[in-house]
């Protein structure tokens, strides 16, 4: 055999090799009774994996999946086309299961349980998604700077007397879209723009980081106010570190506009991908998300609010943290106003 | 088996092989010609000054990060004697190990306002944290310095093979004529060794320009930032593509001027490597001089960021660290070394293809291939994506009408579409390495084997193969590492269940669980760390054995 051919010979018999070492994990084909389903989630907790093991104890189905990011996952499942192995998409933002969405990912679901459970404004009208946790976009401040009530909703903190002293992550990211968004479908394009616009002028610095690192530099001084999650902060909370606990004593929370349209929430959601092999698992998993079970899962060991009303939250610091009133805007609106969000955000500079 | 049968197979597999890695490349390039959805005018009106501009502030204070890093280190261990030289002779490669995103993440965790220094300061001076000045580690010039401590090294790796390899003879004869060390420095050694520094500092800046990690944590708007604002936030992949087409455009510009800059010269090897040729002893303040220039990128890019995230896993690590992780390093492992095996195989070929018809088509494919490097990986993702699940339909409807069988995804379900994105990426790497071997034998070797009657294909095996076992060596190496560090086609071309070390770590960063990231950052540095290291031990072994083993081929009498 001449070395040519030897060489050509081994690389395609690695590349056989490669390709035949996972071929076999990729059928479409339920592998036992209770059968498989095939999640691909943008959610990327490890509290999931706790979740999925309750699912497939409860049920015997099993959970495989891919996690990654969303509009990867999108794109994935699009070419895959007809022959995706995928059951369930399963992502973080309403703005991007809007996207998904009108790409053609989902098929629509009747399912009475899942209409009944979940508010309406965080599900999709034909059933094509379903929320099933939320999150809030919270001010915090510190009180040496910022007098308790001088802030109490997202409108004030573009007055010019915070100049200087506010701290965000970039424009760039879904929290701060989907939060605009929302400006814009409250207000419409200009005003919330102009609102933006100030906000930008009173930044304490560059946006950088994620909402972890505004929270600690609000403790540290660098800033006075920054935006966040809740769920970042509900982590501080549960800490056991020192430091951590010190952090949480030295600032105060804001639920914004509780006066008027309420707090912005946000949704982690899931929907069935339009060619899912195992639909019928697939619903029962979404079902399975309804449940008060797993609802109070989301609290407990990942500090989301539940969407079911009256599942437990066993969760002393989104206890703590208190009830709020949340915004009950549509969340696909999120997703229809994304790009002009972000067209606004970058004419304003908020980097 | 004939001789002559494989002479035309094999540029003609070159060719296969560089347009099956191009695909990727071109696949993203075609995008250009589809009609955007006017995010394009947007960005090209609102931001594409900054990124511009961005950009080239990061190429060129990466350059020069690289260079000062690489090229001092390289010329003190390769020419000077001093004490620890024999240590930090392989220790300053450990910084490759180190993916960028990781160095950044632990940078920030100690340098910012909430992090211990700037605490400690504060603490002491009772200052405020509004009352001081530090420099914010979040920045341009914040990344320009993880990048170049972490990216320094293959100029390091390449610079320092140039250095050891010259002849003695021509050093020497400009210290006869009157050179001091610095003159024959400057005037012989830095001209010699210039492509294998140029290309270091080419490889560098290519890693620097896919770079989206870095950047992204750090807010500087670069390319990359704007090939995903485009994307995601915006909705639009075909305004992704075209700034994507834009960056290629500048890639390409680099890669030109380098082959412009290295014009018609050629380095073959003459004469004896340099290693009988008596090295400049150094002594007293300049000795300690030499080792603190060779401790800086070793301390600022290894020990300290590796003992900050050592010191973070062992106080508040990975709560799912144990047999996980077993699984994890096997995947992570057995993905680089597939990957290195299938890379380095097709540059060999794609290079020695390249030296056996060095016509223009051939070129133009040699040069496309190299391309993806500097493509952001998930970008390089979707160029995969959409070549490779078109052939997987076609091959799904030829099995179902053939034999009535209808499988799954064959080759996107499985690793195929991962390594086929690797190799992409990652080909520059090893073509590089493979190139820069082939260049130094004399193509009178070619001629003298061919002459004796051997055809190219045992050429290639007899002659050429043995002498490049380290430059093979180095490209394996390199791509080694290279994968194991990767992380956005990981992420969103493996199959189910499949995670490796990146992607645990990728899943607590993203969640901002730094301090449970730093279990997963850790083991993928010391996974790297033996790769790093064989490495490092064959760049400082003596090259007499190398040079014997040519003769020594070259003698040896043909198997009957």
């Amino acid at each position: 055999m001449s070395a040519t051919r030897r060489i050509l010979a081994s690389f395609a018999l690695a590349v056989t090799l490669g390709m035949l070492a996972l071929a076999a994990g990729c059928s479409r084909e339920p592998e036992n009774d209770a059968g498989v389903i095939n999640i691909y989630s943008a959610r990327h907790y490890q509290s999931d994996e706790a979740l999925y093991r309750a699912f497939t104890d409860a049920t015997g189905i099993r959970v495989r999946r891919i996690e990654g990011t969303d509009d990867a996952l999108i794109e994935r499942i699009l070419q895959e086309g007809a022959a995706s192995p995928a059951d369930i998409l399963f992502t973080v933002d309403a703005g991007r299961l809007w996207r998904a969405e009108q790409a053609g990912v989902f098929q629509a679901v009747e399912s009475p349980r899942l209409s009944q459970r979940i508010p309406s404004q965080l599900r999709h009208p034909d059933g094509k998604w379903f929320g099933f946790s939320s999150r809030a976009r919270l001010i915090f401040y510190d009180p040496e700077r910022v007098e308790p009530g001088m802030i109490t909703r997202y409108e004030d903190l573009a007055d010019p007397r915070w100049i200087g002293e506010i701290c965000v992550r970039s424009g760039g990211h879904i929290y701060n879209l989907s939060l605009m968004a929302s400006m814009i479908a409250h207000h419409g394009l200009e005003p919330a723009e102009a609102w933006a616009r100030g906000l930008v002028a009173n930044f304490a610095r560059n946006p950088q980081g994620g909402d972890t690192d505004q929270i600690r530099a609000v403790a540290a001084g660098e800033c006075g106010i920054a935006i966040a999650n809740s769920y970042y902060f509900a982590r501080f909370m549960a800490s056991d570190d020192p430091a951590d606990r010190a952090l949480v004593e030295k600032i105060r929370w804001v639920f914004p506009n509780q006066g008027d349209r309420g707090a912005h929430v946000n949704v982690s959601g899931a929907g069935i991908v339009v060619n899912a092999p195992n639909a019928s698992q697939a619903l029962a998993f979404l079902e399975f998300l309804a449940t008060s079970e797993a609802q109070t899962q989301f609290a407990r060991g990942n500090n989301e609010y539940p969407v079911v009303a009256g599942a437990a939250l066993e969760n002393p610091s989104l206890e703590q943290l208190g009830p709020f009133k949340a915004d009950t805007l549509d969340a696909a609106l999120y997703g229809v106003h994304q790009a002009e969000a972000q067209r606004a955000l970058d004419r304003v500079g908020w980097k | 088996m004939g001789r002559g049968r494989g002479l035309p197979s094999l540029p003609a597999a070159a060719m296969l092989i560089a347009a099956l890695v191009a695909l990727p490349v071109v696949t993203v390039a075609l995008h250009v010609f589809l009609p955007d959805e006017g995010a394009w005018r947007h960005i090209a009106r609102v931001l594409l000054p900054e990124y511009i501009g961005n950009t080239l502030m990061l190429v060129a204070g990466t350059a020069f990060g690289v260079l000062a890093l690489g090229l001092s280190t390289a010329w003190l261990v390769s020419v000077c004697r001093f004490p620890g030289r024999r240590i930090l002779e392989w220790a300053l490669v450990l910084p490759l190990a180190f993916p960028a995103y990781v160095i950044a993440y632990t940078y920030t965790d100690l340098l910012q306002v909430s992090g211990p220094v700037q605490t400690f300061i504060r603490d002491l001076t009772g200052w405020a944290a509004r009352d001081y000045w530090f420099p914010p580690i979040r920045s341009l010039g914040g990344a320009i310095a993880m990048l170049s401590l972490v990216l320094y090294p293959y100029v390091y790796l390449l610079g320092r093979a140039a250095f050891v390899q010259q002849s003695s003879g021509i050093l020497e004869a400009a210290r006869t004529l009157g050179c001091g060390p610095w003159g024959a420095f400057l005037k012989v050694a830095l001209p010699m060794a210039r492509p294998a520094l140029v290309a270091g500092v080419l490889l560098a800046l290519m890693e620097t320009l896919a770079d989206f990690g870095t950047v992204a944590y750090f807010g500087v708007p670069v390319f990359t930032t704007g090939i995903y604002r485009a994307w995601f936030s915006l909705g639009d992949p075909v305004s992704a593509a075209k700034l994507s087409a834009v960056l290629l455009a500048f890639v390409f510009t680099l890669v030109a001027l380098e082959r412009w800059n290295r014009g018609g010269m050629r380095f073959h090897q003459v004469g004896a490597p340099a290693a009988e040729r008596k090295p400049y002893e150094l002594k007293g303040g300049r000795a300690v001089l030499a080792v603190t220039v060779c401790l800086v990128p070793l301390g600022f890019g290894f020990l300290l960021p590796a003992g900050r995230l050592a010191w973070l896993a062992w106080i508040g690590g990975d709560a799912q660290f144990g047999a996980r992780y077993f699984g994890l390093l096997w995947n992570s492992i057995s993905l680089a070394g597939i990957s290195a095996i299938v890379a380095v195989t097709a540059a060999v070929v794609v290079g020695y293809g390249m030296r056996l018809r060095p016509g223009a088509p051939m070129r133009l494919f040699h040069r496309v291939a190299g391309l993806g490097y500097a493509i952001p990986g998930s970008v390089i993702a979707v160029g995969v994506l959409i070549p490779l699940t078109l052939a997987d339909h076609g091959l799904r409807a030829w099995l179902a009408s053939w034999f009535d069988f209808e499988p799954g995804l064959i080759l996107t379900g499985g690793i195929l579409g991962l390594l086929f994105a690797y190799v992409a990426r990652f080909l520059a790497v090893s073509l590089q390495s493979v190139d820069a071997g082939l260049a130094r034998i004399t193509p009178a070797m070619d001629d003298a084997a061919r002459a004796l009657g051997e055809g190219p294909g045992r050429t290639l095996k007899r002659v050429h193969l043995p002498i490049l076992r380290a430059n093979l060596l180095t490209a394996g190496l390199i791509v080694f590492v290279d994968v194991m560090k990767e992380l956005p086609a990981t992420l969103i071309l493996r199959p189910f269940d499949f995670d490796t070390l990146a992607v645990q770590a990728y899943k607590l960063a993203a969640d901002e669980r730094l301090a449970e990231a730093s279990t997963a950052s850790l083991a993928i540095v010391v996974a790297g760390l033996i790769p790093v290291i064989l490495l490092a031990r064959q760049v400082s072994r003596p090259p007499q054995r190398r040079h014997r083993s040519e003769a020594a081929t070259l003698m040896e009498p043909a198997p009957a």
